[in-house]
């Protein structure tokens, strides 16, 4: 295999923040090569110099040998490097056909000014059959498509420019598994065409699927190449994270008590449908289901965010009425919400004013507020939670994702709630935080307090539950304890299908030791 | 550099120029850096700062009361109307204002929290509904003492001393407006910042989908900030009468984007980055001594409108240029 690109000692600066020190990337010819490392390991930046969004301070690009020099996406793609961007209605023009998304580039370049209907149709579908996705009709509106088939969209149009370098930068985050397995065989079937691909992705299993060699990055620098058939998954976290954290999480078995949570038949206007079940004091209870199976849907009704909402509730044996948050809160809950930002965070508030701002009357006498009662929790839980700020007066904007979490996590801590909901706690966090996000919920739940752990991350919840709810399109399909509780058959559950009978016994004899992050 | 040049103009710029404003006046008159002439000042701004602290706490809660001008105008006629048409008693001639305040206050954040119309667009239209409403209730005409009446004979009532005394009275060596000014402005402060009511405001402005899920009910707190609006607005009627001592039409129109700029020069008094109490007087006080100067000037009052709009526009480059830095993705 040839050389097809090499990227050698990049450098970049924001103003004084040191984004790439050293970043280092060789293609070759047809391969596909993961990019990993946690969240600010400069990854994102590494791919944004390669496709052209910015231009690197220092270091050099090579693409088949010669130096080049990308100062815009358009350069880039002259070049023949196109991105698939994680979020694909950036890229997509909702109100055009699939054909004119696909060919797009082409018009914006100039040329002829009369476009022929035909002949861009034509140009369209022969790059979707290329990607064995003739099924999208090109004359459909782009702003009909589903996630995976936009993906697909935004592949053919690098196709159709005959792309040598295809980026993909967690193509596979809002994918469901099947729509997963058929982009990889799309890349594979790019890769097999002598397409260079760069893959990157939170999710370990799939690289080490997909990927013919993984550079790992930590803190701006380039720290190894490994070839994927020749490395363990130990190995890549440990250069990830600079040491290996991945054993801290062995599971103990701890007592339980009585329900802090019974819920009954409850359903909302929509989505779920006759929902039961609860959860024991000092119980971790795993939600777990595909993209849409309405995981958050069940967090926010039982939070009282949600509208019209029967069914019955009970916390610690008291019938419950929530309707509004500040029902739930008083009645010992705390909701940890999937968009953080949007929903979880003041972004632009200090860490102090987050952190007291769920029970301010603890944090105030009569009406006025005490700062220093304020400060006195922010650093309590910048201590336990190990937050990385500056100080207490730091703006949460300029926390990396997985402090922002431990934030929004943190806030609830003044309360000591019976009941937390994780909703897709780890989504975005890189894996040190996870591991401290984790040991968190441990903790929570040793010192008696009930926990409900939606994710659609199903290794991750196995780790972390002592017990399983499988959602399905809205209702609880299966429940199983952690004993029985394997990928696969959470997998089966959760895409709507049932097991025989056999198969069951097989399965049961499975033991887990460590979370796999 | 570049960025800390930005930081240090957002921090000081506003006090900056302020200085600079008076050290030029007072070098070309002599009239204008004397205790008379500021005190002059201070109660000319005494009535758009009441205007102003109440666009503050709608800005604060991420709303926008543009009603507050007509409001203004609507309880400056009601005021003058009870002494001159119904001769009421003083009491009344100041609560009943007041409630109508209260009552603009919650139609807006009906419109805006019940039926989900955006904020600047529902006040938009209760700052018609409620200048034509003030029109209708007085014919089109200014209210003042023994007025002629329409019904024929004259009006019973006249605007009593002890309330022209709200107005154009002194105390303690200062107009009374101004120390009523003081006052609200302190109030507003030590609320807005010191106070859990303060933080609910500023968290649900921040972002109220947090908010709520924090436990915040976001539509009361909403409302509590119109009905505080409302109310301010209110009072700057009130004041305005006394001061006037007459009721005249359309009083507060002109005082709206006075009252916006003031709030939006605020935001940028000392870094704060957000609408607050103590900025929002400081606006009224640039913009009231940047007019007292140029009327010395001998500046035509028509063309006030260019200096007012002006610093408008440098206040919102100042704050909007300074956002776009400090939020910039690092």
């Amino acid at each position: 295999m040839a050389e097809l690109l090499d990227m050698q000692s990049i450098g970049k600066r924001f103003g004084n923040v040191t984004a790439l020190e050293n970043g280092q990337l060789a293609l070759e010819k047809g391969e596909v090569h993961a990019l990993l490392g946690v969240n600010g390991a400069g990854k994102s930046t590494m791919i944004k110099i390669l496709s052209g969004v910015y231009g690197q301070d220092s270091g050099e690009i090579r693409l088949n040998g010669e130096i080049i020099s990308l100062r815009s996406p358009k350069q880039a793609k002259e070049h023949g490097i196109y991105c698939v961007y994680q979020e694909v209605d950036t890229a997509i023009v909702a109100e055009l056909t699939v054909a004119e998304n696909i060919l797009m580039d082409s018009f914006a370049a100039g040329g002829s000014l009369l476009l022929s209907k035909q002949k861009i149709n034509k140009q369209a579908k022969e790059a979707l059959v290329q990607l064995q996705s003739e099924e999208i009709s090109v004359t459909r509106k782009a702003g009909t498509l589903t996630l995976a088939e936009k993906q697909l969209v935004l592949i053919a149009r690098a196709l159709v420019h005959s792309a040598k370098i295809i980026i993909f930068d967690e193509p596979t985050a809002p994918l469901s598994l099947t729509e997963s397995d058929k982009l990889f065989s799309v890349i594979q079937k790019l890769s097999s065409e002598g397409v260079g691909c760069v893959f990157i992705s939170h999710r370990l299993p799939e690289v080490f699927e997909i990927s013919d060699r993984i550079t790992v990055m930590r803190e701006g620098k380039w720290v190894n190449t490994f070839v994927t058939a020749e490395s363990d998954s130990e190995g890549i976290i440990e250069a990830m994270l600079g040491e290996a954290l991945s054993h801290e999480l062995e599971y103990q078995p701890h007592p339980t008590g009585d329900n802090v949570l019974e819920v009954r038949r409850l359903s909302d206007s929509g989505k779920l449908k006759d929902i039961s079940f609860s959860v024991k004091a000092g119980e971790i209870v795993g939600v777990v289901g595909l993209v849409g199976a309405g995981k958050t849907e069940l967090a926010k009704a039982l939070f009282g965010a949600a509208n019209s909402v029967s069914g019955s509730v009970e916390i610690a044996g008291k019938q419950t009425r929530i309707k509004h948050p500040e029902d739930a809160i008083r009645a010992g809950m705390a909701l940890i919400p999937e968009e953080r930002r949007k929903e979880g965070l003041f972004v632009h508030e200090t860490l102090r004013a987050n952190a007291s701002f769920p029970n301010l009357r603890k944090f105030s006498t009569k009406l006025f507020m005490n700062k220093t009662a304020e400060n006195k929790f922010a650093e309590d839980i910048i201590d336990k939670l190990k937050i990385k700020t500056g100080d207490t007066e730091t703006p949460l904007v300029h926390l990396s994702g997985g402090n922002q979490q431990k934030v929004a996590i943190g806030k609830w801590m003044s309360l000591d709630s019976l009941l937390y909901l994780f909703d897709e706690p780890t989504k975005g966090v890189d894996i040190g935080a996870k591991v401290d996000i984790f040991k968190l919920i441990r903790e929570l739940a040793g010192s008696g307090k009930g926990c409900l752990y939606f994710s659609s991350e199903i290794h991750e919840a196995i780790g972390i539950s002592d017990r399983i709810l499988v959602m399905c399109d809205g209702q609880i399909v299966k429940e199983l304890s952690r004993q029985e509780a394997t990928q696969e058959r959470i997998l089966l559950y959760a895409s709507g299908g049932k097991e025989e009978l056999n198969q069951t016994e097989k399965l049961s004899e499975r033991e887990r030791s460590s979370i796999s992050v | 550099m570049k960025e800390n040049a930005v930081q240090f103009l957002f921090k000081y710029g506003a006090i900056i120029l302020l200085i600079a404003i008076i050290l030029y006046f007072s070098s070309i008159s002599d009239a204008f850096f004397s205790y008379g002439n500021f005190s002059d000042i201070l109660r000319s701004i005494s009535i758009v700062t009441l205007l102003a602290l109440g666009v503050t706490f709608t800005l604060v809660v991420d709303g926008f009361d543009l009603s507050v001008g007509s409001t203004m105008s609507l309880s400056t006629v009601v005021t003058a109307s009870l002494m001159v048409w119904y001769d009421m008693p003083l009491w009344l001639v100041l609560l009943l204002p007041l409630l109508i305040g209260v009552a603009v206050g919650l139609v807006n954040s009906f419109l805006i929290t019940v039926i989900g119309i955006p904020d600047l667009l529902a006040t938009l239209s209760m700052m018609y509904i409620v200048a034509g409403l003030h029109r209708t209730y007085t014919e089109g005409y200014s209210i003042y003492n023994n007025m002629p009446l329409t019904s024929g004979g004259t009006a019973p009532g006249q605007l009593s001393e002890a309330f022209l005394w709200i107005g154009q009275g002194q105390m303690l060596g200062l107009p009374v407006p101004v120390w009523i000014m003081v006052v609200m402005v302190l109030a507003a402060y030590v609320i807005l910042n010191h106070t859990r009511w303060g933080r609910i405001l500023y968290m649900t402005g921040g972002n109220a989908e947090a908010a709520t899920l924090s436990g915040v009910n976001v539509k009361r707190v909403k409302t509590s900030a119109y009905i505080i609006s409302g109310v301010f607005a209110s009072m700057a009627g009130i004041l305005f009468t006394a001061r006037v001592g007459s009721g005249q039409i359309d009083a507060g129109a002109p005082l709206l984007m006075e009252a916006v700029a003031a709030v939006f020069v605020g935001y940028s008094v000392l870094g704060a980055g957000k609408p607050n109490a103590l900025g929002t007087f400081f606006g009224a006080a640039v913009i009231g001594i940047l007019l007292n100067g140029l009327t010395i000037q001998n500046l035509p009052y028509y063309a006030f409108d260019i200096i007012k709009g002006a610093v408008l526009v440098a206040a919102l480059a100042v704050t909007y240029v300074y956002a776009k830095n400090k939020f910039a993705k690092t």
